[in-house]
Order: C-alpha cells, then sequence, then structure tokens
C-alpha cells in the first residue's frame, strides 16, 4: 500500500507547524524524517496516524493500515510482557507472540513484570508490539531512544524483515541506523510564524 | 446537485445571523450595539426597580417583603435561560466551529451563575418572612442549587484546560450531558419531594396572587434584566475575544522563538 | 475488547487500587456514619440506605481518575486510539471493567455493611437491588467525567466537580427506591426510572466520553 501525502498542515495548539508537507512512500521503502528538535515531526506522525485531524491537504492511506510507535511505550508495570504482548495481539486479532518476543530477543523475559524491566528492555518490547499489529505501513517516533548497539541491530533487522514483506517504515529519527533509506527532511515545511499564513483559516482571519 | 444547492441557499439566507461569527465583524457590530442595550437597560431596569420597589403598595398578607421579586423573579428566569442559551452556542461552536460562540457561552457563564446565586439568596432572604425558614428543600429551591453546582463544574473545566479550542470542545460537550442530566435531575427532585412529604408544602408559586399592581414593573424589571444580560454578554464577549486573540499572539511569539 | 476487559480488570485487580481502596473506604464511610449521628438504632435504620447509596457514590467516585489517566500518561491511549477497535467501544468496556472491581463488590458489601446501620431484613435486598440497577450508571458517568479531565495533570478534584452534580438523578431514585422499599413500600416507579438513567447513560455517554478523549488526544 502507497503512502501518498499531499499538501498536508498539520497543527499543534491551534497553529499550524508544518505546511505543504508533500511525499510519498512505496511499498518496501524506508522513508526517515528528518529535523531539528520542535520542528513538528511528533506533530506529522500523528497526524498521519489519525490522532490529530490535518488543518488541509490529504493522506492516501487509512488509519486502520498504520501502526503507530510513539515516543511512549504504552507498557502496564504490573503485567508481565508475554501479558502486555498479547493484549495488543488480541486487540489486532493476531493472537501469536513468539515470532516478536524472539526478533526483539525478548524470550528470556516472557514472565518478568514490564516495571522491572529496564529502559531498553520496555522499548524493545514496545517495538516487539508493531510485529503483533499486523500492519503494512510503521509510522515510529524515536524508535531506537535507550537502546545499544546489539538491539538497534535487532531493530533495523526487524524493519528490513517488514519492507521485504511488502510494508513500509517512515521512521523520525536522528541517528543512522544502517538502514538503506530515503531521507524526508521537514525543515522546508515549517510554517512561518511571523508571515502570513498559507492556508487562511478562521482562526488566523479571526484572531491575528 | 439540488441538495447541495438547497443548503447552500439556506446558507445564504441566514448569513447576517453567521456573519456575527466571525471575530472582527463580531467586535464591530457589537461594539455598535453596545450603547443600546445599554440605553434599554437603563430605561427598563432602573424605573422598573424604582417603581416596584416604592411606588407599590404593601401587600396585605406578606408585608413589603414581596418587593423582593423585583429582584428574585427575573433573576431566576435568566438562571435557566442562561444556561439554555449555553447549550445553544455549544452545539454551534460543535457544528459549525464559530469561535465567538464558544467564546460567548464562557462569557455567559460567569453572568449565569451570578444569576442563579442572585436568585437562590434573594429567595433565602424572602422565604425567611414567608415562611420563617430561610431554607427548605422544596423542589424548585433544590433544582436551583443544582443549577448552581452544573454552572460551577462547567466554569471549573473551562478554568483548567489550557488549550482554548480543547476547553471548548470539552466545556461545550459537558454542557449538552449536563443539560440532559438537569433536566433529569429536575424531575428527579419534583419525584423525590413529592415522595417525602405528601404533596408540596411549600410552594414559590406565586403568580396567582400577584394582581396587576405588581405584575406591571415586574415585566419592567423582567425586559431590564434580560437587557442586562445582553449588556454583560456582549462586554464579557468582547474581552474573551480580545484574550483569545492575545493567547494566540503569545503562542506565535513563542513559536517564533523555537 | 474482550482483551481489554481482562486486562483493566487484571490491572485493576493487581495493582490494589480500585478494588481493595473502594471497599474499604465504603467500609470506614459506614463505621463513620455512626459516630456522627449517634447510636440509637432507629434513626440509623431509617437513614441507612441513603447512607449506604451515598457511600457507594463516593466509593465509586474514588477510582474514577484511573479509568484513563493511566493509560493516558503510558501512552496506551494514543496507541488504543490507533488499534482497531471503536473508541467508543473501549470507552464502554473500561466502564464496565470499572464496574466489575468497584460498583460489583460495593453492591455485594452493601448488604452486610447494612447490619451496622441496623437495617431490618427487606431493606437488605433492596439496597442490593437497587445498587445492582444503578451502580453501571455511576461507572458510565464516571468515564465520562475521567474522559473530560484526562488530560489534567491533576484532574481529580475536578473530576468530582463534574461528575458528582451529574450522579444526583441516580442518587435521587437509588435511594428513593431502597427507602421506599425498607419502609415496605411500592418502589417500581423510582427503579424504573433508575433502570432508564442506567440504560440512557450506557447507550449514549461511550459516544460523549470517546469524543472527548479523542478532543484530549489531539
Amino acid at each position: 500500500m502507497e503512502l501518498l501525502v499531499d499538501n498536508l498542515t498539520v497543527t499543534r495548539g491551534g497553529l499550524p507547524v508544518l505546511e505543504g508537507v508533500t511525499f510519498d512512500m512505496r511499498p518496501g521503502q524506508v522513508v526517515m524524517l528528518r529535523g531539528p528538535n520542535g520542528s513538528g515531526k511528533t506533530t506529522l506522525l500523528r497526524t498521519l496516524a489519525g490522532l490529530q485531524p490535518p488543518m488541509e491537504g490529504s493522506v492516501s492511506v487509512e488509519p486502520e493500515a498504520i501502526a503507530y510507535g510513539a515516543h511512549a511505550d504504552g507498557l502496564k508495570s504490573t503485567l508481565s510482557v508475554a501479558e502486555n504482548l498479547q493484549f495488543w495481539a488480541s486487540v489486532y486479532g493476531t493472537h501469536d507472540i513468539a515470532p516478536a518476543l524472539a526478533a526483539f530477543n525478548l524470550n528470556g523475559l516472557t514472565t518478568r513484570a514490564a516495571g522491572n524491566l529496564s529502559a531498553g528492555q520496555k522499548r524493545r518490547l514496545g517495538l516487539a508490539r508493531l510485529l503483533v499489529t499486523g500492519r503494512e505501513i510503521w509510522l515510529l517516533d524515536e524508535p531506537t531512544v535507550s537502546l545499544d548497539v546489539a538491539s538497534v541491530g535487532l531493530f533495523a533487522d526487524a524493519v528490513r524483515a517488514h519492507v521485504g514483506q511488502g510494508g513500509s517504515a517512515l521512521i523520525a529519527t536522528h541517528i543512522d541506523m544502517g538502514l538503506e533509506a530515503r531521507e524526508v527532511d521537514v525543515t522546508p515545511f515549517r510554517a512561518d510564524p511571523n508571515g502570513s499564513p498559507r492556508v487562511a483559516t478562521a482562526f488566523d482571519e479571526a484572531f491575528t | 446537485m439540488s441538495e447541495t444547492h438547497r443548503t447552500k441557499q439556506a446558507r445564504d439566507r441566514w448569513n447576517w445571523f453567521w456573519e456575527w461569527a466571525n471575530p472582527v465583524k463580531f467586535m464591530s457590530l457589537s461594539g455598535k450595539a453596545l450603547p443600546w442595550v445599554a440605553a434599554i437597560c437603563a430605561l427598563t431596569l432602573i424605573p422598573g426597580l424604582v417603581w416596584g420597589f416604592f411606588f407599590t403598595p404593601a401587600a396585605e398578607n406578606f408585608g413589603s417583603s414581596v418587593k423582593i421579586i423585583y429582584v428574585h423573579v427575573p433573576t431566576a428566569m435568566m438562571a435557566i435561560n442562561i444556561w439554555v442559551m449555553m447549550l445553544v452556542a455549544s452545539l454551534i461552536w460543535i457544528v459549525r466551529r464559530h469561535h465567538v460562540s464558544a467564546l460567548a457561552a464562557k462569557a455567559a457563564a460567569l453572568i449565569g451563575v451570578t444569576m442563579t446565586l442572585a436568585a437562590l439568596i434573594t429567595g433565602a432572604v424572602w422565604g425567611e418572612p414567608m415562611w420563617g425558614t430561610y431554607w427548605a428543600w422544596d423542589p424548585r429551591l433544590t433544582s436551583f442549587l443544582i443549577l448552581f453546582l452544573f454552572y460551577l463544574g462547567y466554569m471549573a473545566l473551562w478554568g483548567a484546560i489550557d488549550n482554548p479550542d480543547t476547553a471548548a470542545d470539552l466545556t461545550a460537550v459537558l454542557c449538552i450531558v449536563g443539560s440532559a442530566f438537569a433536566l433529569l435531575s429536575r424531575y428527579a427532585v419534583n419525584f423525590w419531594n413529592q415522595g417525602l412529604h405528601q404533596g408540596a408544602s411549600l410552594s414559590m408559586d406565586q403568580q396567582e396572587n400577584v394582581s396587576d399592581v405588581y405584575w406591571q414593573p415586574l415585566v419592567l424589571t423582567l425586559v431590564g434584566t434580560s437587557a442586562l444580560f445582553v449588556l454583560l454578554l456582549l462586554i464579557r464577549t468582547r474581552t474573551e475575544v480580545r484574550k483569545r486573540r492575545t493567547h494566540a499572539l503569545e503562542t506565535r511569539e513563542r513559536m517564533a522563538d523555537v | 475488547m474482550i482483551a481489554l476487559l481482562l486486562r483493566d480488570m487484571r490491572l485493576g485487580v493487581r495493582s490494589g487500587g480500585g478494588f481493595g481502596l473502594g471497599l474499604a473506604f465504603f467500609l470506614i464511610v459506614i463505621v463513620l456514619v455512626p459516630f456522627g449521628v449517634g447510636p440509637d438504632s432507629e434513626i440509623l435504620a431509617r437513614i441507612a440506605p441513603g447512607i449506604l447509596w451515598v457511600g457507594a457514590l463516593l466509593a465509586c467516585l474514588l477510582s474514577l481518575d484511573r479509568i484513563f489517566q493511566l493509560d493516558y500518561e503510558d501512552g496506551t491511549l494514543d496507541l488504543l486510539a490507533t488499534a482497531p477497535i471503536p473508541m467508543e467501544g473501549a470507552v464502554a468496556v473500561k466502564a464496565l471493567a470499572h464496574w466489575l472491581v468497584t460498583g460489583l463488590p460495593l453492591t455485594l458489601s452493601a448488604p452486610i455493611f447494612a447490619t451496622l446501620l441496623n437495617l431490618e431484613s427487606p431493606g437488605h435486598i433492596w439496597v442490593f437491588l437497587s445498587l445492582l440497577i444503578g451502580t453501571p450508571a455511576l461507572s458510565m458517568i464516571g468515564a465520562f467525567g475521567a474522559a473530560l479531565t484526562v488530560g489534567l495533570k491533576r484532574g481529580g478534584l475536578l473530576l468530582s466537580l463534574l461528575v458528582l452534580p451529574l450522579y444526583i438523578p441516580t442518587l435521587i431514585f437509588g435511594a428513593e427506591a431502597a427507602t421506599r422499599g425498607a419502609a415496605g413500600l411500592e418502589n417500581a416507579t423510582p427503579l424504573a426510572l433508575m433502570a432508564g438513567i442506567t440504560a440512557g447513560s450506557i447507550a449514549l455517554l461511550p459516544f460523549a466520553a470517546s469524543a472527548a478523549i479523542r478532543v484530549n488526544l489531539r
């Protein structure tokens, strides 16, 4: 499934942060989303995932085809690793968590409560969730935070396997994880707070 | 095709109304309207109150305490009407996303809660000589107390949320759900009191006892209080629009700094 | 959906929150009342249905903010919003889980605690029945309030201020049904009205609550 983003304007706190974002991502591709801190990468990913409405523009893919990996992993500290993962597998209707556990080297930790994991182990569990969603397009926000070199390697392997099967991944990150990827820099799309906005909205018309 | 055409026509016919929803237009229109509303308010409320307080005879059975109806009845009426107005404004905000509508609802809440409190206090002051008690769990009194609580919750939610659009959305949802529950409470309270005491022991329904002498100034104060509400609403909504504009400018500045 | 229900119940029981605390709070309220109004068993028996209802309502309130707050903080709510279950369904399921770990234990323990207030025999059954019909509405209305305040840092107090007025009709009909039943009077009307509120809340409030959550996630 091809992700086409056309002339998208995304907002934070009611004001546009990125304007006219246009790019595409075909099956089998990995796209790295680049841009300095606070430039609107997270806002863009949340908009693509359907968590917030765009102010203008269109996204070709329904949120139902997208698996979103946020900063936070959504883990429950009192549930075990297997229970956490099993929950998401049931929600997405996939049920088999063994491959996901193996891919992120979590087999030895299945009965450990998620609260007792190290930061890197938590992250690996959060990323393992992506494998049980069974969705084609991954949107990942800083997936490698608190991962060691070996774990980044595991993650890169998982992404490679995913795109090898016709999936695709849009990854906002600052590091190079050795993946063959295209880059999209959001800097040219940044909205100028002082310039006249490209999109005339009720908000701008009214309150500036 | 005809469907869209029809909606467009309908929209055109109401354009004069929706133009108010444009904040710039609203500011200029309301600025012009303010002196007129103030004049109507002054010309009805002041004569009504003076007439009611000083030029009506003291009632035989109630004494001069009856004159408090010139504050009590209008504020009680407005307490309910303002909530209804907030409900309409909330619906307009949810359906059409007009910022002025949401801000008007916010502005109305403070006036509404003041009216409710005034109605409750004047009711208590009046109740003492009438029934020998400041407070009774009469269905109507209780309903107003509950309405007061709803106003407090609504205002607290506005105050707690930083993002103005989020606050507008959530308070609108609360106002709609709250209205349903306020209505339910009204019936529940009727049922509850009737259930405990056989028959309504204290009725505040004085209308049949109010003769023309009292009625005419009351009409004046009713019109005057409505005008007072519109006046205060316009002033407060203008303030809210300005605050919103300040907030937008500040946000813009913060983003320019990044 | 069932996975979500099981997970929420497991969390509710395991993290020692709602389940045990709510019940203990309920017991303490019931114990405190006689200290406040005196040990006269006749007075206690007369006010028992009302006290039990107010106590259950407050105990229910105690754990409301946990319905969405924890999931919001650790990011689960974001992930749930992008998961293939409708948010309305998730809200309803979470309210159900809250009821199963809070409302149901309160309902089951109320007839036992009623003994402490000298409530006579038919009263037990009516307190139990009225709570059984009414507490689901408390959980659902509470979930709506929790959805409104989920984005706030310290929403707990505000949540009470928003939810308690919404509880008034349920409380009135519930306590009325229990009181009338205990006095041997006809109480089908308040029971039916309360069942109506419960049914209406369960049917409509998930939509309002999920709208509020989507606004808060924006």
